[in-house]
């Protein structure tokens, strides 16, 4: 579509200005870690298991040394000591410290260097598994091709992972390109990741390695036969951020929910804890070469559409500095944003092209997460399916990468497998009829169009530069985002942050930094 | 599908009424419907859809679609005609009854009858995480241009948010000594919602709350008649306006009082 007639001073200043506001909480998150960060180090280098009640070995580990005041050095300090001190593989050391007897603290023979040594096979072993998937999954998708977009993008949510599986299927062989399932409501909540194939969750499945896994398979036997690359996704989000990058990593997740402040906002989990385990989620997910689609459509469920605009937009700003910071390129930054805006609105439509344009272009080479409405759809599936219509052609006429697709059932049930049709079928006429419809449309410089995307990036640009002078924790604990407030000690997790000590290793962390 | 106000003309008498679904023309009985089968689109399939659609009841059944959901499913649409006649005459549902009043109106009659203002509180409770349903009554926002409960100068509103667990919102609630208690429950998987609403009514009573503050449910899959069954007060379905239920609250605070409502 023709560029909006906006100021682009404006836009870099936007930007320049959401730098700052990352900048300002990132010397906080250089300087301390969480108790997912560290279970994550342990992942990566191997540790894995549970005990027979189910709690994984790795928030085992953590948990005792965070009891033993040993944390602030870091699980990998106390694992490589386990080595040097004469573990014969990584899972016997990771036992020893969370079965064996009391985590000794640090002798005087163990220095940061020779414990870094010891673990250095490991190191480079852990960062392999992570790229090998990469490759794996870039020669898949090399080899078979995506389609056209937007890529149609679908939810299961059955709760058993064989449905879940079964539905993807059938939602890939009626056109779908992206299926992401849905986890079970409370998992952003509990903060270790279960372990195994599960059958029971509430209004989604849980997030396991194994889930991964079995949908994975399911799409790789699939896409053969359609000839065309399938892609999964899953939440790195929650109390265990990290841990599910990590497993999404080696699993060749494709795409993740990743936002540095959706936590916080919607589901309580405290801002440090939060902006610490978004860092290093999202290094991992670099590394792993993986999209993440930020949460910014949420916003719009709580926050009025039309009203909250510019919020939208600069938190798309902050969490492109946020992904920036953490060594994430454009290209792997799905930004979401939603067709909320209510449905009773005279010229409703033409707002929604404003945002939906303006968003295109200021994050020009970033895959767009294309959100449908949900907030105005009540039950009545016929006015819901024509609502979507007019969502898929925003969605086609301004270039949006991703779309998920609007369920003609929303408000009432998770999709049946008919739904998920109907709603591809919709997309594909929709897609096919207006493919260049953009090409053909200029702007009028004097109309509603104009004017509000100018506004709406007014008021971004306005938000930001109040939220750099009085910091983001003051902002999120004010309620500018969303209409939630959310103090920086408050919310769940905070007992899972602490300050890295000045002996701290991480030699993942130093690796993935390290990342080009 | 907002909650009617009705006066209490509902106890009269009502003579038969028998009716059947209206297509084209009085009494023909038509009904659309739309359905997937776990088997590939095919001469049989639609076959299948047909003598499913009689099985439900269906008469003159006419498949005007069948579509290949997926290699093992296909999704049909069906129109038939349905015999069934049902009396509307002996149908009785209990409503949400109080007056209806402007919020402005609302706020007046808070101000001159009770004299104080009116607490609440609410919360999405159990594993609950989608607060949509408790923003729109309580936050200042509101829905479809009415103002939320936060808004009203004679309402005290307190939003616990969403995962609260039941004893949690019980006890803000008589720490507060609330006049009501709302209750929203969003997700319906496996009917989670009627398991946790009777917790939050079993505590409730062990608690000594029920019968005292007003205790109120609401959510997509609740209606009043629903509500009444599990033991609250009112309940409140899809498109509920902050101020049916501010009218609901001050309907019954002013009927305690021995106020005209």
């Amino acid at each position: 579509m023709e560029a909006l007639p906006i100021d682009p001073a404006v836009v870099a200043e936007c930007r320049a200005l959401a730098a700052r506001v990352a900048d300002g909480v990132g010397r906080f998150i250089q300087a301390h870690s969480t108790v997912s960060i560290e279970r994550t180090v342990l992942r990566a280098y191997g540790a894995h298991g549970a005990d027979p009640d189910g709690v994984p070995l790795v928030n085992t580990c953590v948990a005792r040394l965070q009891a033993a005041g040993q944390l602030g050095l870091g699980a990998a300090h106390a694992l490589g000591r386990e080595l040097l001190r004469g573990a014969a593989t990584i899972q016997e050391a990771a036992e020893a410290l969370a079965y064996g007897a009391p985590p000794e603290p640090p002798g005087p023979g163990d220095n940061l260097e020779t414990i870094r040594r010891a673990l250095a096979p490991y190191t480079a072993e852990a960062l392999a598994v992570i790229d090998r998937s990469r490759e794996h999954r870039e020669a898949d998708r090399e080899r078979l091709g995506t389609g056209p977009t937007p890529l149609k993008y679908v939810i299961v949510a059955t709760g058993n992972i064989y449905d879940d599986a079964d539905q993807a299927r059938a939602a890939a062989q009626a056109g779908a390109d992206i299926i992401a399932v849905i986890r079970s409501t409370a998992q952003s909540l509990i903060d270790y990741v279960p372990i195994g194939a599960t059958t029971e969750g509430y209004g989604g499945t849980w997030a396991t390695q194994e889930n991964f896994r079995i949908v994975r398979a399911a799409l790789d036997d699939e896409q053969e036969r359609l000839g065309r690359y399938l892609q999964q996704v899953n939440y790195s989000s929650g109390l265990c951020m990290p841990e599910i990058a990590y497993l999404a990593a080696v699993e060749r997740l494709d795409m993740l929910l990743n936002d540095a402040m959706y936590g916080i906002l919607f589901r309580d989990i405290n801002p440090r804890r939060t902006l610490c385990d978004q860092y290093f989620s999202r290094r991992v997910i670099a590394r792993a070469g993986i999209v993440i689609n930020t949460g910014e459509d949420n916003y719009l469920t709580t926050a009025d559409a039309v009203e909250a605009a510019h919020t939208v937009v600069a938190s798309q700003f902050i969490n492109e500095a946020f992904a920036h910071a953490a060594g994430l390129p454009d290209e792997l930054m799905g930004l979401g944003h939603a067709f909320e805006i209510d449905k009773g609105l005279e010229d409703s439509f033409l707002l929604e092209i404003a945002q939906a344009q303006l968003v295109r272009q200021l994050f020009p080479k970033h895959p767009i997460k294309w959100m449908p409405a949900t907030k105005h759809k009540t039950g009545d599936i016929f006015l819901a399916h024509r609502v979507d219509g007019l969502y898929d052609l925003v969605g086609v006429a301004t270039g949006q990468s991703i779309e998920l697709l609007g369920m003609m059932t929303e408000a009432i049930h998770n999709p049946y497998l008919h739904d998920r049709f109907v709603a591809i079928k919709g997309a594909d006429y929709v897609f096919r009829a207006a493919r260049h419809l953009g090409d053909e449309l200029r702007w009028n410089p004097d109309g509603l169009v104009v004017r509000r995307a100018r506004e709406v990036l007014a008021s971004a640009h306005a938000l930001l530069r109040e939220t750099v002078e009085e910091g983001l924790w003051s902002a999120i604990a004010r309620g500018v985002f969303a209409d939630v407030k959310r103090p920086e000690t408050g919310g769940r997790g905070l007992e899972g942050v602490f300050a890295r000590a000045p002996e701290y290793l991480n030699p993942v962390l130093e690796a993935l930094e390290e990342t080009p | 599908m907002s909650p009617p106000h009705g006066g209490d003309d509902d106890t009269r008498k009502r003579a038969a009424q028998p009716i059947r679904a209206y297509g084209d023309r009085m009494g023909d009985g038509a009904v659309q419907l739309s359905f997937t089968l776990p088997v590939a689109a095919s001469a049989r399939a639609k076959e299948a859809a047909r003598r499913y659609a009689e099985g439900l009841g269906l008469k003159h059944v006419l498949v005007t679609a069948m579509e290949a959901a997926g290699r093992e499913f296909s999704f049909f649409v069906v129109y038939g005609k349905s015999d069934i006649v049902i009396d509307y005459g002996v149908i009785e549902v209990p409503e949400v009854k109080s007056a209806e009043r402007t919020p402005k109106e609302i706020n007046d009659v808070i101000k001159k009858q009770l004299g104080r203002r009116v607490v609440v509180v609410g919360a999405c409770t159990g594993s609950d995480a989608h607060t949509v349903g408790i923003d729109a009554i309580l936050n200042m926002k509101g829905f479809a241009g009415d103002y939320g409960l936060e808004r009203y100068p004679w309402f005290e509103a307190y939003n616990l948010g969403s995962q609260v667990p039941n004893d949690v919102l019980l006890q803000k609630a008589i720490d507060q000594r609330d006049d009501a208690i709302l209750v929203s429950q969003v997700v319906t998987q496996r009917d989670v919602h009627r398991e946790n609403s009777r917790h939050f009514i079993d505590e409730a009573k062990r608690r000594g709350v029920h019968g005292k503050q007003l205790l109120l449910l609401g959510g997509p899959r609740v209606d009043h008649k629903l509500a009444l069954e599990l033991g609250f007060d009112a309940g409140f379905g899809p498109g509920t306006k902050p101020s049916d239920v501010a009218n609901f609250i001050v309907h019954r605070l002013l009927q305690r009082r021995g106020a005209p409502p």
